[in-house]
């Protein structure tokens, strides 16, 4: 097997600690289940000199019922599966959790890391040699960009599943360092640039999820991959919508993931649904206007023009289903699973 | 011997022998020896695709703390390689660099981890060398040579055969159907990746341990590449975590991990990683090929052009064979009077190709069946009619000389259709679902060695004696398909005793009879009849002892439920251990061999001797595939297959064989593909596998298997023990096929290539849209210069099995290796 690097190690008790560990080292990074960050300093795509693991601070671990939903970073993917509150009031977020990667890495693999995913590409995604015999790119140890090579950014995909689904949730995150805690907005997170994709600080810990009570909306994702297990997106549909009594649309969120560096927000399409009944011709329009938003680009499994091809059909299923249409035949053939 | 009923063992469902072992952890594999004063291995391999080495410092390396020994090229004088003609790989490179993942040189230390990090001190210096990405490449840039001993340029073989005149049945036929397709390559992908430790002994003598499926060629390499007699190594095939072709060459670091523990007195244990397996490769070969074949107006064959152009990638492997493969068995499942082929493989910078589940039979598999669904749909029939029209006869002589025994075909086709409703179903599904039929044959062993030679292919030797146990010894390697327990089952049912009551030691070069290895599907076959014979012998020895005891004649005794005992006599019983002791008594120690040579092949001429196999397996299968058309999203509900295997030994074991076929066969038919990335010159020049790793190669996982419906058809043959052939490879063959044909049944698009994907699909869906042909595949075959073909008239225009010229061939180059490889041989 490839192995590891050398690095120090350290399992502080409680978040605080965390923090003043990571305020005191200039090449430290934080680790929960490991599932991203150990394959990729095995990879030599990340190296720290000194690792700060999260897996044993209790406070990070709880879920907590409240106006809405508090989720500890440290959660696993499994326990959010196997939650019966998310599974019920947040659709879209299990559904999310449920397709990452395979069942072994979402015993692993926690929420906070699924939410500071690295960005993916198939030619950072490589061995040190691999990369070598290619020559590096600006991700990693070179400057240039192997899927555009005339690009000044990199084009590396955001990969998370469960971001698209709590962005379209309005959920917050909460960051914690030796300076102190905020609060923000999931969405503002992220970047569009595929090495700066989080606007976390380098010192601070996302400790919190914050979701806000689901009341009467309903949330949906829609996960296109090729296999039914194991991969990443190429393609995700991320869709929350409220309605009124007359199932009339009165708060809408449409969110695609893995199209570009960051999760896509398509604004245009939200401002559109609202104050609208879920027609067909509505649903046609905003897959269109989701197929316009999605750019992209050759760096992941599938050509990119079939995912952009791709994006109205997800798009139509998702709403479909909100709408309240019989999609589970349909679902089973994208993913392969049920997801009920 | 043709009902199962009187057997007691063969054909019963029973867990395997080597069952517990392995679900409880217990199994060691390669990867699992720890031996004292162990030490770690790893290879430096090549960054750049094609280079001459101009000169390797490792003194960087060789201080480096925990480094013990670093070997280069110059360390390794010898070059070896699986087939005589093909000794073109060198433990380390010497001169030259022919791909990525080529290894150049090796650090042994105390640990992976120092080994990894002195790697990284190594300074290689490369003058860089034209690349050659594919074959088309390769025959355009013939400078740019990999191997001096080619045909010329990049031309690793180019074969010629005809037998009758094609071209004049062609002109007399009802229709002519020509059709060029693409089988991309693909791997492997054992779950267990390669591991090898080496260790000599006090007295000079070598043990290697490795995940091989072939001890025995190993055996050969090992001794060929570093001058070490045959006798003085031991080889012990460690049970394999899946081999499927991939483990069957010899490999650099089998020959490392030895010199380095000669040269060091420790063991030494090279493991390696899922990067490296890639590279060691032997898988699919990528093949283009051109089918033109004649049709009457009912659809029989009259006669068939088949040209296959294979990319070999950097050295010769099993390649010869594999090109051979790409078209000898074409006349083995439909009656075909007359046939001719051209093949041709290339060198080009990419690992090598090898034998991979069906070795090289697989892709024309897929040519031949997609082109009979063509067939059919012009000509308006049913494409199962079509194919059960034509079906080969039972103890046929084919027009290119292989001897077929039992043919269980039409069954085969029959039981598919009917377990699917085939009648009532294909064509008249709505758009968007589709069915598509296939068939398929497959070699039961191959009916020569890799290195010619008369002797026996497979050996079985037991030992018997008062404790009542027999162990039974046999070089056949578990690769995970059952080996060992076909093995014990053969012996527990001739002796009448528990299988529990038998010891197998197999795959070890010391202990156990030499048998060729687990490839080409010759293992049930081949050895099962070598352990009848040596069962039979045995049970003769004591029968003799306890007939003499009970003074009745031998034919009276009978074995039954662990025990000896006279026929109709009540009273004249002893249990089996309780006969043992008579037999020791009267015969002394106990011990039998049994041997197992194939039937000599009728075809007599040059080249005829890749195809001739001892029995041939035949499938059917039916795909239903269900196609969105918007996307081009493919789903497969169900595969329903039905595989005649002569007899099931164990049908637990033989129905895993044929399933984990259709699970194989549907990853090469939906995604699977070894794919590279050539990047420009004026960029890096790079020629790379596009993604070497588990989760970027697509393989199917548990949610994408569907249901498969599964039939084992039992045509027992004259030359498989009980009757039995192979199940482990044919069943892959017509799934790709099968689920091309149901493409086009559910939306109309040829997907004239695999893997078959949502993106061709839409393709195809597109240009159909656009008044096209709705196709996706290859356009063209190039222009190759073949070589006179050798003329060969089938058996029923008065051939006799010869060729009737002497085409000139350009002979490859000597190699001044030959020599060597045949003193090593004689030691």
């Amino acid at each position: 097997m490839m192995r590891l690097p050398q690095f120090h190690y350290y399992r502080p008790r409680d978040v605080d600690e965390a923090a003043q560990i990571l305020a005191g080292e200039d090449d430290a990074m934080v680790v929960a289940g490991g599932t991203d960050l150990l394959p990729n300093m095995k990879r030599r795509q990340q190296t720290p000199r000194t690792l700060v693991a999260l897996r044993h601070i209790d406070s990070l671990k709880k879920l907590t019922n409240g106006a809405g939903l508090t989720i500890g970073a440290g959660v696993t993917l499994t326990s959010l599966e196997q939650n019966k509150t998310v599974k019920s009031a947040y659709a879209g977020l299990w559904q999310a959790a449920a397709q990452v990667a395979t069942p072994h890495l979402r015993n692993m693999g926690t929420l906070g890391g699924n939410i500071c995913l690295d960005t993916r590409c198939n030619y950072y995604d490589q061995n040190h040699e691999w990369r070598k015999a290619i020559d590096f790119c600006m991700k990693k140890d070179g400057d240039i960009c192997w899927v555009s090579t005339g690009s000044k950014k990199c084009l590396a995909t955001s990969s998370t599943d469960t971001a698209p689904a709590l962005i379209a949730l309005r959920a917050e995150v909460e960051l914690v360092s030796a300076a102190g805690r905020r609060t923000l907005p999931l969405q503002h997170l992220y970047q569009d640039d595929g090495i700066h994709y989080l606007t976390r600080r380098r010192e601070e810990i996302l400790t919190n999820i914050i979701l806000p009570q689901a009341g009467a909306t309903r949330s949906t994702y829609w996960k296109l991959r090729r296999r039914g297990s194991f991969d990443f997106p190429v393609l995700s549909v991320a869709a929350a919508l409220e309605f009124d009594e007359h199932d009339v649309i009165a708060d809408a969120r449409v969110v695609l993931g893995a199209v570009a560096s960051q999760p896509v927000v398509c604004a245009a399409v939200n401002e559109q649904l609202r104050g609208k009944g879920l027609t067909d011709e509505v649903i046609e329009d905003m897959a269109a206007a989701c197929a316009k938003a999605a750019k992209p680009v050759k760096n992941t499994d599938f050509a990119p023009h079939w995912r952009k091809r791709a994006v109205a059909h997800v798009t139509r299923c998702a709403l479909r289903e909100l709408r309240g249409d019989d999609m589970r035949e349909t679902r089973k053939k994208l993913a392969r699973q049920s997801l009920i | 011997m043709s009902n199962t009923d009187t057997f007691s063992i063969i054909g019963k469902p029973r867990r395997r022998v080597d069952g517990a072992d392995k679900v409880t952890g217990r199994t060691c594999f390669a990867d699992d020896i720890i031996l004292p004063r162990m030490l770690h291995c790893k290879l430096l391999r090549s960054h750049v695709p094609h280079a001459r080495i101009r000169s390797v410092d490792v003194s960087r390396a060789e201080r480096h703390p925990g480094v013990n020994l670093v070997l280069t090229g110059r360390d390794f004088p010898n070059e070896y390689g699986i087939l005589p003609v093909s000794q073109d790989e060198q433990p380390l490179c010497r001169d030259k660099v022919r791909f990525v993942g080529d290894p150049v040189a090796a650090v042994v230390a105390r640990d992976e981890f120092a080994a990894e990090e002195a790697l990284d001190l190594i300074k290689v210096e490369y003058e860089p060398l034209g690349t050659i990405s594919d074959p088309v490449d390769a025959l355009n840039n013939p400078a740019a040579r990999l191997h001096d001993y080619s045909e010329e340029g990049n031309i690793h073989k180019r074969l010629s055969y005809e037998f009758g005149d094609v071209e004049e049945s062609l002109a007399d036929s009802a229709h002519v159907f020509e059709d060029v397709f693409f089988f991309e390559g693909n791997t492997h992908l054992p779950l267990e990746q390669h591991a090898a430790v080496g260790m000599q002994e006090a007295d000079g003598r070598i043990t290697l341990w490795s995940s091989t499926q072939c001890p025995h060629y190993v055996h050969r390499a090992v001794a060929k590449a570093l001058d070490i007699p045959m006798a003085h190594i031991r080889v012990i095939a460690s049970p394999n975590g899946g081999g499927f072709g991939g483990k069957t060459d010899p490999f650099n670091h089998e020959i490392v991990v030895v010199k380095a523990a000669q040269m060091l007195g420790r063991p030494v244990k090279c493991c390696l990683n899922r990067e490296e397996v890639f590279y060691c490769h032997r898988g699919r070969h990528p093949v283009l090929m051109k089918f033109r074949t004649g049709v009457d107006e009912n659809g029989a064959l009259t006669g068939m052009h088949l040209q296959t152009l294979l990319d070999g990638g950097a050295y010769g492997s099993y390649g010869v064979a594999s090109t051979f493969y790409t078209a000898v068995l074409q006349p083995v499942t439909y009656h075909l009077p007359r046939y001719a082929f051209d093949a041709c493989r290339m060198f080009t910078n990419k690992p090598p190709c090898g034998p991979k589940r069906g070795h090289g039979t697989v892709q024309p598999r897929f040519g031949q069946e997609v082109q009979l669904d063509k067939i059919a749909a012009k000509l308006d029939m049913d494409p199962a009619v079509l194919r059960l029209n034509i079906v080969e006869k039972p103890g046929a002589l084919t027009a290119n000389y292989l001897k077929i025994g039992s043919i269980g075909l039409a069954q085969c086709i029959n039981t598919v259709t009917e377990r699917c409703g085939w009648k009532d179903r294909y064509g008249k599904l709505p758009e968007g679902k589709g069915m598509g039929l296939a068939c398929s044959s497959y070699l039961t062993g191959a009916g020569n060695s890799i290195y010619w030679n008369a002797m026996p292919h497979s050996g079985v030797q037991l030992k018997l004696d008062r404790s009542g146990k027999v162990t039974v010894f046999c070089g056949a390697t578990e690769i995970g398909q059952g080996s060992d327990d076909v093995l014990v089952a053969t012996i527990a049912e001739i002796l009448g005793i528990d299988p529990l009551d038998i010891r197998c030691v197999t795959g070890d070069t010391d202990l156990t009879p030499v048998d060729l290895g687990s490839y080409s599907s010759r293992v049930t076959l081949m050895m099962g009849n070598a352990a009848i014979q040596a069962a039979e012998r045995a049970r003769g020895m004591i029968a003799q002892a306890v007939a003499e005891k009970f003074a009745t004649d031998t034919g009276s005794i009978a074995f039954s439920n662990g025990r000896v005992f006279e026929i109709g006599q009540p009273e004249h019983v002893l249990s089996f251990r309780k006969a043992l002791v008579c037999a020791e008594e009267m015969h002394g120690s106990l011990g039998t061999t049994g041997s197992y040579t194939p039937p000599d092949p009728p075809g007599k001429y040059k080249g005829g001797g890749v195809g001739p196999s001892p029995a041939y397996s035949y499938t059917a299968a039916v795909v239903e595939v269900d196609v969105d058309t918007e996307t081009g999203w493919l789903t497969v509900p169900r595969v329903y297959i039905a595989h005649d295997l002569g007899r099931a030994m164990n049908p637990v074991l033989a129905r895993g064989q044929v399933e984990g076929s259709v699970y194989m066969g549907l990853g090469e038919a939906l995604m699977e593909e070894s794919a590279f990335r050539r990047l420009p010159a004026r960029l890096s020049n790079a020629l790379v596998h596009r993604e070497p790793s588990m989760l970027e190669y697509k393989s199917p996982t548990s949610c994408d298997m569907p249901e498969v419906i599964t039939d084992m058809i039992e045509h027992p043959d004259d030359n498989g023990p009980f009757g039995a052939k192979e199940a482990g490879q044919g069943p892959l063959l017509p799934v790709m096929p099968a689920l091309a044909n149901a493409v086009y049944d559910a939306v109309g698009v040829r997907i004239d290539e695999v893997p078959i994907t949502a993106e061709k699909i839409l393709q195809a869906l597109d240009d159909k849209a656009r008044g096209g042909a709705g196709r996706v595949g290859p356009d063209s075959f190039p222009d190759i210069e073949w070589p006179e073909p050798f003329r060969v008239p089938p058996p029923w225009e008065g051939g006799d099995g010869n060729a009737v010229n002497k085409p000139a061939r350009k002979r490859a180059a000597k190699m001044h290796e030959m020599d060597k490889f045949k003193k090593v041989d004689a030691s």
